[in-house]
């Protein structure tokens, strides 16, 4: 295909923002281009924003559907703001136009912009441009429905099946625009309908005339986006729920236990379980309780019982959960807890993101109940972690919380896909046939681990459970000073997992006047915020936490050389009040916020000026 | 499995201090547990025993077997999770009433539905012991308790039915002092292959004293009891002379010889029948009209959840080319640099 480029306008990244009624397939369109996007070279970085309705009201800002990519070099995020929207209706431009950069292109679906569905959007007026004071955008006012109809008129499919391809021809429009190929995107078409070929003519027909009307109207000038420095090797897309149910069965492999996932159906954190089901050819066996309750616990029988075992939430479920994890730190089983945080309290935001569960899984239980805290950074990392949370529970005996984020979740990355050999073996202490006098709750001494006997082993047959349990032998004891022993025994095990925790990586200079400190799924922000602001000159570094508890061995070290340290987190200083408790000697300053939506760059780089200006 | 094994109770024994009150009914359960695993030629190290809280959750700390003594409620979930892991352990259950069907209640109901092959012993004493007294979910309406000191004003459950209203093939009743009958039924339970409910009326000697003694009176307990046996004529009473019979839509005690009643007249008792609605009668009835009913009410035999989760498993297994995890991670949509 031949571009009509005499002006092209180049760039290092763009953000394109894909929005409509939450039936118009916006997920799909943006998932094609960033796809499209990753095939040819770009960095990307996804984000989906969709209602928490299974089908709002059609028309109304609720129903609202979007889907955000960032695509070019240098992606560390899936961008702040949009440099193209596209608004399939005029909910869909008022929910998303504050999105949009001023100067940045709008496209929108005309036919769309009828009485009845302004009045439904909100706009008091027929002219939602004046309105809403958009005059400052570059406007692209395209007959999307009709060019749809007129296309496929010859087809004899009626009107509404007709008019689902409409998204093909928005899409086939942002091809034309930022020069990208249709094969990956047609070959998807082939194979998701190939029973039925009607619908695959009919989408690649609208894709491509989507792609000539760009090409026909001189609104539209064409960008060429940067492609990504990217080291060689074999990649592929995926957001964090399947890298975490990936990480996990990676896990079981490398352990040679069986995974066994105990779960109870919740937003955003389902979608493990989906894939976690699908993976029955690893033996992955997934129990769907009737609760959360029964989701943790048929967990812990299938610890007991000697599988790698998993429950999967996210934060009203976590709170469910609690009393039974308590089982898991007293019997020290180990178990993986994965939850993948929303807004809260209560039901909260369930499909927005946030990182208020920080506290809830370090202390949301009664007694003193330790368990090991890790969180993922980026969708992809979320295999990582999701392996070191197994390993971590399997060597150590322990419970490990998991935390993702919605942010995290939902969003996709290109995926430089690793090579299992690189990954370690993980070594579960499993007591073997013959143990001589196996006493549940004798310890390594290194790292204070308890060997696990297998039911069905002969010899070692032994019982366990929630009272307080004399030291090695494990059997039930009220002895006062037993229990302070066995408390202070079930926190220094914890605390030696620090044995297995990496460094903390400076990014930017060593010491310096201001340290931003972050954790779990701000990763991107943050970073982009410092690098931009280093290649500013300022002097400004920034750690990442993946390890919350325990906290990577060198956190000291790295705060005491710089003048100030900043904790930014999508809370109201739940990590920061960590730390304060874990290193009261600094002074730590707080950037928050809780809105359901990730951090922007733009307000955090505003918010860092100002405290580096501050004397 | 080792070709033969033979165990004695002894073999089942911890050595544990059983701490329960004497004359409590969960001494008699225990030893007609210990006694009944003993013949069913099964190692002693393929049982695992799981409870929740309460004064029969102490069960597994007297067993010297596999065992967990959880949380509240939760016995059930977990011994879930522990045979759908390790399908080739026998598992047991050991509920009360609150633990079971109160705190545990969704638990039960959805264990049956799934029909995982395990043993549930519910020990029903209407009471909550280890808290000291308060009404249960299958306290009688209107007995006065801590909590109800004027009478409790909640219908009971019975849990037989709860059994049946959640699809469950496996229902049987015993007591606690009859171990001969116990341990008959626990035999039976655990060949049974699907979820076994053993309902034990269990008499606690602190808080519900007595409360199962309209059934266990021994002048009396022949004319008040009907053991059942699949295949055999519902026939109770001292003289062996009264039985059930079907009048409409509803049981019927009869005396044998009276009204020209044979024993032909008489039912017969089919526990693999798996339409519900005699097992159902049979398990709602009571003094003093009718007679307890005991034994295997209930024995439908279908497939279990565990096998059919490995049928599944061995299927896709078969099918499907990912066979490990670098064969996931190239699967699908990607592209070399």
């Amino acid at each position: 295909m031949t571009n009509k480029i005499d002006k092209v306008i180049e760039l290092d990244h763009v953000v394109i923002r894909f929005s409509g009624d939450s039936g118009d397939g916006m997920q799909l369109t943006g998932t094609l281009f960033s796809d499209t996007s990753a095939f040819m070279g770009n960095g990307i970085s996804t984000f989906p924003d969709y209602p928490a309705e299974i089908r709002a009201p059609q028309g109304t800002v609720g129903g609202v559907s979007g889907f955000q990519v960032h695509f070019g070099h240098d992606i560390n995020t899936p961008g702040d703001y949009a440099d193209v929207l596209v608004a399939m209706n005029p909910a869909a431009l008022k929910a998303n136009a504050k999105w949009t950069k001023l100067g940045g292109s709008i496209i929108l679906d005309k036919d769309a912009f009828t009485a009845k569905n302004l009045e439904k959007a909100g706009y008091k007026t027929d002219d939602p441009i004046k309105e809403d004071n958009l005059g400052g955008f570059n406007i692209i006012s395209a007959p999307i429905s009709s060019m749809t109809q007129e296309t496929l008129k010859d087809t004899g499919m009626d009107n509404k099946t007709i008019l689902r391809s409409k998204n093909m021809f928005a899409l086939g429009m942002c091809y034309y625009l930022f020069n990208r190929e249709l094969t990956f995107t047609e070959k998807f078409i082939e194979t998701k309908f190939k029973k039925v070929p009607a619908v695959i003519e009919a989408n690649k027909k609208v894709l491509k005339a989507g792609y000539n009307y760009g090409y026909n109207v001189q609104e539209l000038t064409p960008y060429k986006v940067a492609a990504e420095e990217i080291s060689k090797g074999t990649y592929r897309n995926i957001n964090g729920n399947t890298a975490t149910a990936w990480g996990l069965v990676a896990a079981s492999e490398k352990s040679s236990l069986p995974l066994f996932c105990g779960s109870y159906p919740i937003t955003p954190a389902t979608d493990i379980l989906h894939e976690l089901a699908k993976l029955k050819n690893f033996g992955v066996k997934t129990f769907q309780a009737e609760d959360e309750i029964g989701g943790v616990t048929s967990a812990i029988g299938a610890s007991f019982a000697g599988n790698l075992a998993v429950t999967t939430t996210s934060g009203p479920g976590l709170a469910l959960k609690g009393e039974a994890i308590g089982l898991a730190v007293i019997t020290e089983l180990p178990l993986v807890i994965v939850n993948v945080q929303r807004g809260g309290p209560s039901t909260g935001l369930p499909t927005k993101t946030e990182q208020s569960d920080l506290l809830q899984a370090l202390y949301g239980r009664n007694g003193e109940s330790p368990v090991a805290v890790i969180a993922a950074s980026t969708p992809s990392n979320c295999f990582h972690y999701a392996f070191q949370a197994g390993k971590i529970a399997l060597e150590h005996m322990t419970p490990v919380v998991l935390l993702t984020d919605g942010f995290l979740a939902n969003g996709t990355q290109p995926w430089k896909i690793p090579n299992m050999e690189d990954y370690p073996e993980i070594k579960a202490p499993i007591a073997k046939e013959g143990t001589e006098n196996y006493m549940p709750y004798l310890r390594n001494e290194e790292n204070l681990v308890r060997e696990w006997a297998i039911p069905g082993t002969p010899g070692l047959e032994h019982r366990i459970g929630g009272l307080e349990k004399m030291d090695k032998t494990g059997a039930v004891s009220y002895v006062p000073e037993n229990h302070q022993v066995m408390t202070d025994l079930r926190e220094e095990k914890v605390a030696r997992i620090i044995a297995d925790v990496p460094d903390l990586e400076i990014i930017g200079e060593d010491e310096g006047d201001l340290l931003v400190v972050g954790w779990g799924g701000t990763y991107g922000h943050l970073l982009t915020a410092a690098h931009d602001m280093q290649k500013e000159g300022k002097s400004i570094s920034f750690v990442h936490f993946n390890y919350i508890k325990p906290l990577p061995a060198n956190t000291k070290d790295v705060f005491k050389k710089f003048k100030k340290i900043l904790v930014a987190e999508l809370n109201n200083g739940q990590f920061v009040n960590y730390l304060r408790s874990m290193f009261p000697e600094f002074t730590y300053l707080q950037y928050n916020k809780v809105m359901g939506l990730p951090f922007t760059s733009i307000e955090l780089m505003d918010n860092f000026n100002k405290i580096l200006e501050e004397k | 499995m080792a070709a033969e094994v033979k165990l004695t109770f002894k073999d089942f024994k911890s050595d544990q201090e059983v701490r329960w009150c004497a004359g409590c009914g969960d001494h008699a359960i225990l030893n007609s547990v210990q006694k009944a695993m003993a013949e069913m030629g099964i190692p002693k190290e393929k049982f695992a025993v799981i409870a929740g809280i309460g004064c029969s959750s102490r069960f597994p700390y007297y067993m010297n077997t596999y065992g967990f003594h959880t949380i509240h409620g939760r016995g059930a979930t977990i011994a879930s999770g522990v045979k759908v892991a390790n399908p080739d352990l026998s598992v047991w259950v050991i509920n009360g009433d609150g633990d079971g069907l109160a705190i545990g209640g969704n638990h039960f109901i959805h264990l049956n539905r799934r029909n995982i092959n395990l043993n549930l012993l519910l020990f029903n004493n209407e009471i909550y012991g280890l808290t000291k007294g308060q009404y249960s979910p299958t306290t009688k309406e209107g007995t006065k308790t801590k909590t109800s000191p004027y009478g409790t004003i909640e219908q009971p459950f019975n849990p037989g039915e709860l059994v049946l209203g959640a699809q469950g093939k496996y229902f049987a009743r015993t007591i606690d002092v009859n171990m001969k009958l116990t341990q008959e039924i626990l035999i039976n339970a655990q060949k049974h292959k699907g979820t076994s409910v053993v309902e034990i009326l269990q008499n606690c000697v602190i808080f519900s004293n007595g409360v199962h003694g309209f059934y266990t009176d021994k002048e009396n307990k022949l004319d008040r009891q009907i053991v059942l046996h699949h295949g055999e004529k519902m026939i109770f009473g001292k003289n062996n002379d009264k039985g059930l019979v079907l009048d409409g839509l509803k049981l019927k005690v009869v005396t044998l010889g009276e009204n020209g009643i044979t024993e032909n007249d008489i039912l017969t008792h089919d526990a693999h029948e798996e339409t519900p609605f005699l097992h159902w009668m049979l398990i709602a009835m009571k003094g003093p009209d009718f007679p307890i009913a005991l034994g295997v009410i209930r024995e439908v035999r279908t497939t279990t959840y565990e096998q059919k989760m490995e049928d599944q498993i061995a299927e896709v297994k078969a099918k499907s080319p990912i066979k490990n995890m670098t064969d996931l991670l190239h699967s699908g949509s990607t592209w070399t640099v």
